[in-house]
C-alpha cells in the first residue's frame, strides 16, 4: 500500500476522574491512505468520538490530557506543533462534523454567514468572495436555491439540510481529511442514506480521506473501504470491509455484526436471530488486567481474563487482537 | 447510483420550488422587535420614555429660565405666575428645575448602567468561560463587591472624591455590576458547552474570538433586558445619593431638587412630589421596555 496520508501510533488518552485516572483511549494506531473512508465503529463509550477530538487536538484539557503517542500527518507531529500551527490546520487540512446537526450552528448567524466565515478565517479574500463561495459549497452539497438559502437562520431549515450545511462548511476550504462523527444519528433513515450519498459523492470528487464514526454496521457495510472496530478505547480488529464483515476474527465484531436486523419480507420465512452482546462497555476507571471485552465474552477462556490480548495478523491487512486466534479462531 | 439519486434529488428539489414559494426570511432582530410591538405595556414604555427624552433634551430650548435663578416668591404652590409648577423654598422654579435637571439625571443613569454592564460583562464573561481558577478568582472578587452594602460603599466613593456627575455616575457603576457579572458568566457557562462552540473550535476560531463573536452574541438578549433593568436602578440610586446630600451642588437634577427640599416636605409637597413623579415615570418607562424586551427575546415566551 501507499504512504499513510496520517498516522496515529500509540496513542493513549486519560482523563482525570473522581475514581481515579480513565484511559479512555489505549494503545492505538490508525492509519489513514490516500483516498479511502475509514469506518472507526464501536458502541457508546469505546473512544471513538474521543480518537476523533485527538486528531483536532481538541480534546477538553483539563480533565483530559494525551499521555502517549503521535498523530503524524505528513510526517508532522500533531501534538506535538504549536497551538497558532494547530489553528492552520484544523477546518483547513482536517475537519470536522458533528453528530447533532440541529446545535452544531451557531442560532444568531445565517448559514451563509457561517460557512463564509470559515473560508475567510484560513483563505481571506474578500467578503463578497467568500459569501460568493458559500453559496457554491451549498449548491454542491445538494440545497436548492442556493443563493436565498444561505440568507436563511439554522432554526429555518430541517436536520438533514443542517447536516448539509455542515458537510459544506467542513469542505469550504478543501480539506485532507474530513472526520464524520456519528453525521446522521440524529436524522431518519431517508435522510441518512442522502447523507451518506452525498459524502460518498464528495469524497470521490474531493478525494479527501474521511473518517466515518458510527455505531451501525449498516453503515459501515455502505460507505468504508476499511474498517477499524474498537472497543474500551482499543482497537480490537480492523481490516478491509469485505473481509469483516464477511468473516469477522473478535467476538466483539461478530456480535455488532449480529445486532444488525435483517429485513425478510415473507412472515413464514425462518428468520435469523437478532442478537446480542450482554451488559455494557465497562467504565473505564475500572478495567480489569485482561482484554476488556472478557467479561461480556461468551467464549472467554482463563487467559482472556489475566492477559491483553497480543495483536495478530489474519489476512491481508487483517489485524485481530483476540487469544481465540491461537486457538484456532472463535 | 449515487448520482442518480442526487439527480433524483435535484428534480424533487426544483419541482418543490415550483410548487412551493420558498417562505420569506425572517431574521431573529426583525422577530424580536415584531414581539415587541405586540406588547403594549412595553410600547407605552418606550413612547413615555421617548416623551420625557424629548422633555429633557428639547424642551430647555424652549423653556429657557435658568433653574438656579430666583424667579417667585419661595415655596409659592404650583399654578402660580411665572412658575407653573410652584418655586421651592429659595424661590427657583420648580419647572424649570424639569425641565433642565432631566439631562442629568439620565446622564448619570445610563452612564452608570453602562459601567456596571462593562465591569460585569467583561469580568463575567471570562469567569464562564475559562472557569477553573479564573472564575474561582473572579467570582469571589464579584462576591466581596455583593456582601458590601451598596448605599454606604457607594456614598463612600462620592464622598472619597468631589461630588460630580461623572463621580456620581462612576460610584453607582462600581456598585451595581455584580447582577449583570452573575448573569453573564451563567450565560457563558451553558453556551460554551454547547455543540457550536465545539463546531467553532473545529474550524479553529480562537477563543477571542469565541467570546466576541460566538458566544456574546448568543448571549446578549438577557443581558440587554438586564443592562435596560439597570438604567432604571442607576436613576433611583442617583435620587437616593441626591435625597442624602451627595451629588452636585452646581449641576440640577430630578434627585438634587428633592434632596435639597427634604425638610420642606410637609409645608411645600410640590417641591419634592413633582421631581419624584418624573423619576417615577422614567423608571416606570424603562422598566416596561425591559420587560418587553425580555419578551421578546426569550423564544420560550413566545408562544404565550
Amino acid at each position: 500500500m501507499t504512504e499513510p496520508l496520517l498516522r496515529i501510533e500509540d496513542l493513549r488518552v486519560e482523563f482525570d476522574t473522581r475514581d481515579g485516572v480513565a484511559t479512555v483511549i489505549d494503545g492505538l494506531d490508525i492509519s489513514l491512505y490516500p483516498g479511502e473512508i475509514l469506518g472507526i465503529v464501536g458502541e457508546s463509550g469505546c473512544g471513538k468520538s474521543m480518537t476523533a477530538l485527538s486528531i483536532m487536538r481538541l480534546v477538553p484539557m483539563p480533565p483530559g490530557r494525551i499521555a502517549k503517542g503521535t498523530i503524524l500527518l505528513d510526517g508532522e507531529d500533531l501534538l506535538q506543533v504549536s497551538e497558532k500551527r494547530m489553528r492552520n490546520v484544523r477546518g483547513n487540512a482536517i475537519s470536522m462534523i458533528f453528530q447533532e446537526p440541529m446545535t452544531s450552528l451557531n442560532p444568531v448567524f445565517s448559514v451563509g454567514d457561517q460557512i463564509a466565515e470559515t473560508i475567510l478565517l484560513h483563505e481571506g479574500g474578500s467578503k463578497r468572495a467568500a459569501w460568493q463561495r458559500a453559496v457554491e459549497m451549498l449548491d454542491a452539497v445538494g440545497i436548492p436555491a442556493p443563493k436565498v438559502r444561505a440568507r436563511e437562520y439554522p432554526h429555518q431549515m430541517s436536520g438533514g439540510m443542517r447536516q448539509r450545511v455542515m458537510i459544506a462548511m467542513a469542505l469550504a476550504c478543501q480539506p485532507r481529511v474530513l472526520i464524520a462523527d456519528e453525521p446522521t444519528t440524529a436524522l431518519d433513515v431517508t435522510v441518512q442514506a442522502q447523507i451518506f450519498d452525498l459524502l460518498k459523492d464528495l469524497q470521490k470528487k474531493t478525494g479527501a480521506v474521511v473518517v466515518l464514526i458510527t455505531h451501525d454496521m449498516g453503515a459501515i457495510a455502505e460507505m468504508a473501504h476499511r474498517v477499524v472496530v474498537m472497543y474500551a478505547g482499543r482497537k480490537v480488529e480492523d481490516g478491509p470491509v469485505d473481509e469483516i464483515l464477511t468473516n469477522p476474527k473478535h467476538p466483539y465484531t461478530s456480535g455488532l455484526i449480529g445486532c444488525v436486523p435483517h429485513l425478510s419480507p415473507d412472515p413464514s420465512e425462518e428468520r435469523l436471530p437478532l442478537m446480542d452482546i450482554p451488559g455494557v462497555v465497562p467504565p473505564m476507571t475500572r478495567l480489569g488486567q485482561g482484554c476488556p471485552f472478557a467479561p461480556r465474552c461468551s467464549e472467554a477462556l482463563d487467559k482472556c481474563r489475566s492477559e491483553i490480548p497480543a495483536q495478530s495478523v489474519v489476512g491481508e491487512n487483517h489485524r485481530v487482537s483476540c487469544w481465540l486466534i491461537e486457538n484456532g479462531g472463535p | 447510483m449515487s448520482e442518480q439519486v442526487n439527480s433524483q434529488i435535484q428534480d424533487a428539489s426544483e419541482s418543490f420550488e415550483a410548487e412551493f414559494k420558498i417562505p420569506e426570511i425572517k431574521h431573529p432582530l426583525r422577530e424580536a422587535a415584531r414581539m415587541f410591538a405586540r406588547n403594549k405595556a412595553a410600547v407605552g414604555g418606550l413612547f413615555l420614555l421617548l416623551g420625557i427624552l424629548i422633555l429633557t433634551l428639547v424642551a430647555p430650548f424652549f423653556y429657557t429660565v435658568d433653574p438656579f435663578d430666583l424667579v417667585w416668591a419661595p415655596l409659592s404652590p404650583p399654578g402660580t405666575e411665572n412658575a407653573p409648577f410652584g418655586t421651592d423654598y429659595l424661590g427657583r422654579d420648580i419647572l424649570a428645575g424639569i425641565v433642565h435637571g432631566g439631562s442629568a439625571t439620565l446622564a448619570v443613569g445610563a452612564s452608570a448602567a453602562l459601567l456596571a454592564v462593562i465591569i460585569g460583562l467583561s469580568i463575567g464573561s471570562l469567569a464562564g468561560y475559562y472557569g477553573g481558577w479564573v472564575d474561582e478568582v473572579l467570582m469571589r472578587i464579584t462576591e466581596f463587591f455583593q456582601v458590601l452594602p451598596t448605599l454606604l460603599f457607594a456614598m463612600v466613593i462620592v464622598a472619597l472624591f468631589r461630588p460630580s456627575i461623572a463621580t456620581v455616575a462612576f460610584a453607582i457603576g462600581v456598585v451595581s455590576w455584580t447582577a449583570v457579572a452573575r448573569l453573564a458568566r451563567s450565560e457563558f457557562l451553558r453556551i460554551r458547552s454547547l455543540d457550536y462552540i465545539k463546531a467553532a473550535r473545529s474550524i479553529s476560531s480562537s477563543n477571542r474570538r469565541i467570546i466576541w463573536l460566538v458566544i456574546l452574541p448568543n448571549a446578549m438578549p438577557p443581558l440587554v433586558v438586564q443592562a435596560t433593568l439597570a438604567v432604571g436602578g442607576a436613576i433611583l440610586f442617583e435620587a437616593g445619593l441626591s435625597f442624602l446630600g451627595l451629588s452636585d451642588p452646581n449641576v440640577m437634577s430630578w434627585g438634587f431638587m428633592i434632596g435639597s427640599s427634604r425638610d420642606y416636605l410637609m409645608d411645600a409637597w410640590w417641591t419634592v412630589t413633582i421631581p419624584g413623579i418624573f423619576i417615577f415615570l422614567t423608571v416606570l418607562a424603562v422598566s416596561l421596555i425591559g420587560d418587553g424586551l425580555n419578551d421578546a427575546t426569550n423564544p420560550k415566551l413566545r408562544e404565550r
